[in-house]
């Protein structure tokens, strides 16, 4: 049963529930107490030792229904009600004759049992050839088809084979029978097989495709991809509030501070009783973003100002201005919306207009240049073309002498600076830094790198 | 009568909450179960009013143990949640034994060999005499063993956590001066959050986690039975259905359990038999504390009198 515990919690682990080896040990010795009569019991006990959040609880409860609906390697008939041994029974049902007086001497073991329509049987032997084949060591998809030939290997289907050959001559009836059977066995490996693949392939198959995420074009990512990427843009939000929330002020042990010491021992008559000592004090980040929501870019302004407004423990205060052909406030429909209605209204305000850098520069300095103070780090994200218009590069020449930094994120490759309408190379002189920025991994160096600045 | 007996078993548990009038859910007998059988403490989490603290004292009165409480907030530290040296007693009592330590150090002719007679008396002035222990301290100080209920534990500083860890792994705490103090008999924690903020790793480690949310229909209309004796089944049906319909509604603060109990209450207090538009438009406050919500329900009352009504006839 030990064995079955870890495979649980490797599929735990699999699901999205974030386990320590401290963790598995409780959860054992909670389950020693606890014992294994009681499904409903044994699924509160996990529960409460191994999740740490809702969500946790959620994923832990599907992925324990999903391992204790599979048939267990030590035969447990009577909580055994799984899909696979379901279906196997309905089709092994449907011949309809019974079994009874058929010559069925010299077949191997497996055509034996085949005929003997045992559910319980058939699915103890299931699971035992599984474990055999270590069917729980399956990670991608491809593997399928290798383990559903172990499995039957293991279980004689080399024998069955013969059996069948040899029957079909000899015992039609009874043959014809057996060839159902073995359809139907297939039919339950194979489920057998992507149940696993489903319960322990899934961590592997999640790392893989976040790795391809992660490195994927913001720009460019298909519409049903847009909910993952979503979702890995909070894991890496959730990234750098771990790393960045930290206290802000840090004692600096050994300067005294003149100046406070006097004034608190005024009334000693500036005899030092106390003293008071020097304070390293840390800001948090005051961000104002800038994001052009036009054409191509707009899918990585989205994307950005997620991840910008999921930093609240990190960042004091974000800004964030929309613009196009002409530039809007919208943190406040940000902090009220979910992320899809809120980018759709964005749109619908200022989006699918050719942008008009220039303008939407003129427009933020008349309304909102004092919301820039020096403690203020301002980020545009854009691919800075004009569409020949006026630039007004100045204005941000004002920008950036304002900030402590200013910095521009630019979804296409350095290679395409300056052709064409793109004015890059004119706007990099006023900013403190200028990175490309167009997948989700370059996205979080950019922000990690501007939050750090402030540590 | 404090009960060390190991406890028998999750009805067990179960039955003994119910003496004390706390209906909990199988999955909350489990959890103090296991607690019990594991020696963990237990993080409960949930909306504001589900009977977070209320489990703990239940617990309390079932085990006949004494209940110590320490009630979180920002700024909490170790002087308050911990110990501290009773500062007046230790200068009260150098100044009486002033005269005893001319005595001692009579004999002694040189500053050393002063300094070195004292030395063989100790740490007299830190010793355990001199020392206030807070909730923590005091909970382990028990002999019968105790429950210690850390409420709102969102609400302390994170460095307040860090503190808590050696506590709630190992029942034991480190004091500087006077070296490791270990629980005579292991407390039972219980831990209660209301989520404010998102409490460490470290922390929910070392914890059973338990979520307790609004309870379900059959299980609530328990709770009310043996919380509010007096309320007809009838309209105890009607009530918790129309709460459970309230819920349903995209509510400032939903009514929770404590709500449920108190409007039960009312209902009572004004002899209501049966559930009415009149008389839910006219007690809705005691439910719903916001003006916004308020008004959000007024126009849904009689659709969800009219069901909750239905449900009882068919249910």
């Amino acid at each position: 049963m030990r064995e079955n515990l870890h495979r649980f919690f490797r599929a735990a682990r699999g699901a999205g529930v974030r386990l320590s080896p401290a963790e598995s040990i409780d959860a054992m010795r909670a389950v020693s107490k606890i014992g294994f009569s009681d499904r409903d019991i044994l699924r509160d006990t996990f529960l409460l030792t191994l999740a740490k959040t809702q969500d946790e609880k959620r994923a832990l409860g599907d992925c324990f229904d999903l391992f204790f609906s599979q048939p267990e390697p030590p035969p447990s008939p009577e909580n055994d009600n799984s899909e696979a041994g379901e279906k196997a029974d309905q089709a092994e049902q449907n011949p309809g004759e019974a079994a009874g007086g058929q010559p069925t001497e010299g077949i191997g073991a497996l055509a034996q049992m085949l005929l003997a329509q045992d559910r319980n049987q058939m699915s103890a032997a299931i699971a035992n050839a599984a474990s055999a084949a270590s069917l729980f060591d399956i990670r991608y998809f491809t593997q399928r088809g290798i383990f559903s030939g172990r499995i039957l290997d293991q279980m004689g289907i080399g024998r069955l084979r013969d059996d069948l050959d040899r029957l079909t001559g000899t015992n039609p009836a009874v043959a014809e029978r057996l060839a159902m059977a073995t359809e139907a066995l297939r039919d339950s490996v194979r489920e057998t097989v992507s149940q696993a693949l489903l319960l322990y392939g899934r961590e592997e198959a999640e790392n893989l495709r976040n790795e391809i995420l992660r490195n994927a074009p913001l720009s460019r990512i298909e519409p049903r991809q847009v909910e993952q990427m979503r979702a890995l843009i909070r894991q890496i939000a959730r990234r750098l509030r771990e790393r960045y929330s930290k206290p802000r002020k840090r004692q600096r042990r050994g300067h005294l501070d003149v100046r406070r010491t006097l004034r608190r021992n005024a009334a000693w008559g500036g005899i030092p009783f106390l003293t008071a000592w020097k304070r390293k004090h840390r800001d948090r980040p005051k961000i104002v973003a800038l994001c052009d929501v036009s054409g191509s870019v707009a899918r990585v302004s989205d994307f950005f100002l997620l991840l910008i407004h999921s930093l609240h423990e990190v960042v004091d205060d974000v800004r964030s201005f929309a613009f196009s052909g002409h530039l809007i406030e919208v943190s406040d429909i940000l902090e009220s919306k979910t992320p899809e209605a809120a980018m759709a209204e964005i749109m619908s305000k200022v989006g699918f207009g050719s942008s008009d850098y220039g303008n939407s520069f003129a427009d933020f300095e008349n309304e909102w240049m004092n919301a820039i103070t020096p403690q203020t780090t301002v980020i545009v994200l854009g691919d800075a073309r004009s569409n020949n218009l006026d630039p007004r590069a100045d204005i941000l020449r004002r920008i950036g002498e304002r900030s402590k930094r200013l910095v521009w994120l630019n979804p296409e490759g350095r290679m395409a600076w300056g052709f064409g309408d793109s004015e890059m190379p004119r706007y990099a002189t006023f900013c403190s830094v200028v990175r490309q920025c167009a997948t989700a991994k370059q996205l979080e160096r950019a922000v990690s790198d501007i939050v750090a600045t402030y540590q | 009568m404090a009960d060390h007996r190991p406890l028998a078993s999750i009805e067990a548990v179960e039955s003994g909450l119910a003496a004390q009038g706390y209906i909990a859910s199988r999955q909350i007998a489990t959890a103090v179960y296991l607690s019990q059988a594991i020696d963990k403490p237990i993080l409960v989490e949930g909306p504001a009013g589900v009977g977070k603290t209320e489990l703990a004292k239940a617990i309390a009165a079932w085990r006949g143990l004494k209940m110590i409480r320490l009630q979180c907030y920002e700024g909490l530290d170790e002087a308050k949640a911990l110990y501290e040296w009773k500062y007046a007693k230790q200068l009260l009592y150098t100044q009486i034994l002033k005269d005893k330590l001319g005595e001692v150090l009579g004999g002694a002719e040189t500053l050393h060999a002063a300094l070195a007679q004292l030395h063989d008396f100790g740490d007299v002035f830190f010793s355990k005499e001199f020392v206030e222990p807070r909730p923590l301290l005091q909970a382990l100080e028990q002999p019968a063993g105790c429950v210690l209920l850390i409420d709102e534990i969102d609400k302390s500083d994170a460095e307040f956590e860090s503190l808590l860890l050696e506590i709630l792994s190992d029942f034991q705490v480190t004091l500087p001066e006077l070296g490791t103090i270990t629980a005579v008999a292991a407390p039972t924690v219980i831990l209660t959050s209301n989520s404010e903020r998102d409490l460490g790793d470290a922390l929910k480690r070392r914890c059973l986690h338990l979520h307790i949310g609004f309870p379900e229909q059959k299980l609530e209309e328990r709770i009310v039975e043996s919380r509010v004796p007096g309320i007809s089944q009838t309209l105890r049906k009607q009530m918790v259905g129309f709460i459970h319909e309230v819920r349903t509604l995209d509510l400032k603060k939903l009514p929770s359990v404590s709500e449920t109990i108190d409007w039960a209450r009312v209902l009572v207090l004004l002899q209501a038999s049966e559930l009415g538009h009149e008389i839910v438009r006219d007690t809705l406050n005691v439910l719903l504390k916001y003006e916004a919500d308020i008004e959000a329900t007024q126009p849904q009352i009689t659709t969800f009198v009219a069901k909750a009504s239905r449900q009882n006839v068919f249910g």
